[in-house]
């Protein structure tokens, strides 16, 4: 019991916000543990900002403790609230560095609250700098630096008081699709290297995928779903949780061939099934038994599998042609093989031959 | 004759910049702390106190309501409490700073206002205290556009100054009014006012170096 208490970094007890009478967050239970990167993801104006703000202070929780580091955060003086947040870092989507004082610079100024002496602020920073690739960009300022390097800055800037845990809101939000991924590995990198406590918030999944241990779905200011990232992906529970896997798939059709999908089935048509896999179904090898079984010709026209955590999830559009019946009796087969089987209408034959 | 004229010239000048510069220094110095309380204590800021906020946004927008010339003999009693007189270059000063002083506070309120927020909250997550949060993040990154506002308070402050030769300033202005104007003296004139434009220029020239070495927001 005292070693599972130990672990546990950051420790939200029945938080709520309301704000003139709206509740913004709704008794969040959430637990933290040391090295744990712990991602938080929601719409817009699900409450995921203030949550995060929660945890430092930044919003007071209207009910409910917020446990940091075994201190109890709502019960301090300004004083010790200070002292407190000087253990965290954060980082922000629009990183929030002053324009005003180079790299160097705004990656002291933590350490300048503390009243450091230079000697000591350079033998502080000198290897964050290292540690987050900044080495030659050191007396630059923010504006002659991308929104990666900016981040980096942010992230070294965060790191500089030693914190033992990071909150991280949208980081990664205002970067192209590589520079995230950079990102996300500098992340991994330092929970790996400072035994870091992460907790952040994003609205992708592909950031929950590429670098969480565990997710939380935050919908509507309740948090309706946590889980390890693997679990999470194979059997999610609620419809929500399920969009967001969902919406990370490509799940449209090409659009060549999506103009001239027709609602209804007509002569000389072709059923389009989306089918969707998570956990064990994904293993099957359904192509196969569909050809075999039930005798239909597969034509596959958008497919995407992809394994989180040893776990596979994937997405396959499929156009077919065979006996209606068999066809019928193959989309029962494959729902009761844990498989969603969607029509999403019928595309004639001159679009999609069947030669 | 010429010659005399060059001294005048000169002593007018030095008298110009004497004033001006006593006067932006003493409403620098008290205007700068009057912005950040404007802008501290505005509501949802820093130490939210609406009360203060409004009573002294009141107070600044009066004083600025004013005109400097009526102004300049409304302060009068003051100017004799500190000066001991009410005439000449140094009492000039006092109304003078009395009209840049509120200027001053409103050009660092709004410069401040312009700061990101997401600054301001990023110095409290690092477990900065207000003071620290207002040194070492707002004035710093407001200060270009501070001292784009003290260069136009400056140059504002010479035209003042040409108004405060109507309580024995002396200055530029007294003597385009006194030798130029009233002696109908047209090269007195052009010289004073040649000597007014290339004061103006000069500040303008300084201020916008001063504040482009200060910022760093653009590529130069």
């Amino acid at each position: 019991m005292q070693k599972q208490h130990e672990e546990t970094m950051i420790a939200l007890t029945g938080l709520s916000k309301q704000y003139d009478g709206l509740t913004a967050l709704d008794s969040i239970h959430l637990q933290v543990k040391k090295a744990e990167i712990f991602g938080i993801i929601g719409k817009s104006g699900a409450g995921k900002s203030t949550l995060i703000r929660c945890v430092n202070l930044l919003e007071k929780p209207s009910q409910g403790t917020v446990i940091v580091n075994q201190q109890s955060l709502t019960t301090l003086s300004r004083h010790a609230l200070r002292a407190a947040r000087r253990k965290m870092g954060m980082i922000f989507q629009h990183f929030n560095l002053l324009s005003c004082r180079t790299v160097y610079d705004n990656i002291a100024l933590p350490l300048e609250f503390c009243n450091m002496s230079k000697k000591a602020i350079a033998h502080a920073i000198n290897p964050l700098i290292e540690l987050t690739g900044l080495s030659d960009k050191k007396s630059n300022y923010p504006n002659e630096l991308s929104g990666g390097q900016k981040q980096r800055v942010a992230i070294a800037r965060a790191l500089a008081c030693k914190p033992t845990v990071l909150l991280s809101d949208e980081a990664t939000s205002a970067l192209d699709p590589e520079t995230t991924h950079l990102i996300l590995q500098l992340l991994k990198n330092i929970r790996d290297t400072l035994n870091l406590t992460i907790l952040l918030i994003t609205h992708e999944m592909s950031v929950i995928k590429a670098c969480c241990d565990k997710v939380g779905i935050l919908d509507k200011g309740k948090l309706v779903e946590q889980n390890e990232v693997g679990e999470f992906f194979a059997h999610p529970n609620t419809p929500i949780a399920k969009n967001f896997i969902v919406s990370s798939l490509p799940q449209t059709l090409p659009a060549a061939i999506a103009d001239h999908v027709l609602v209804d089935e007509r002569l000389n048509t072709h059923p389009v099934l989306r089918l969707w896999f998570f956990g064990d179904a994904a293993t099957q090898p359904i192509v196969g038994q569909l050809i075999n079984q039930f005798k239909l010709r597969i034509n596959i026209l958008q497919a995407q599998v992809e394994s989180i955590k040893k776990h596979i999830m994937g997405i396959l559009i499929v156009a077919v042609d065979g006996d209606k019946t068999q066809v019928t009796a193959s989309i029962a087969y494959l729902k009761q093989l844990g498989i969603q089987v969607e029509v999403l209408g019928y595309v004639p034959n001159d679009i999609i031959p069947f030669a | 004759m010429s010659q005399m004229i060059l001294f005048l010239l000169l002593n007018a000048t030095l008298q110009t910049i004497y004033m001006v510069v006593a006067a932006s220094f003493i409403a620098v110095c008290l205007g700068l702390p009057l912005g950040v309380i404007l802008y501290i204590t505005r509501r949802g800021n820093l130490l939210a106190q609406p009360l203060v906020h409004h009573l002294l946004a009141a107070i600044v927008n009066v004083t600025r309501s004013i005109p400097f010339i009526i102004l300049m003999i409304a302060v009068i009693p003051i100017t004799r409490f500190l000066v001991g007189s009410s005439i000449g270059t140094a009492a000039a000063i006092v109304p003078l700073s009395f009209a840049a002083l509120p200027f001053v506070a409103r050009i660092v309120d709004n410069a401040l206002l312009e700061v990101d927020t997401g600054l301001i909250e990023a110095a409290e997550a690092m477990g900065a205290t207000s003071w620290q949060t207002i040194i070492h993040v707002l004035l710093p990154e407001a200060f270009a556009n501070i001292v784009n506002g003290i260069t136009l308070t400056i140059i504002n402050l010479i035209g003042y100054s040409a108004m405060a030769g109507a309580v024995g300033g002396g200055g530029l202005g007294d003597m385009a009014v006194r030798y130029g104007y009233q002696r109908f003296n047209s090269s007195v004139m052009l010289m004073t006012i040649v000597m007014m434009v290339i004061l103006v220029q000069a500040i303008q020239f300084f201020g916008d170096k001063i504040a482009k070495r200060v910022s760093h927001n653009k590529l130069s």
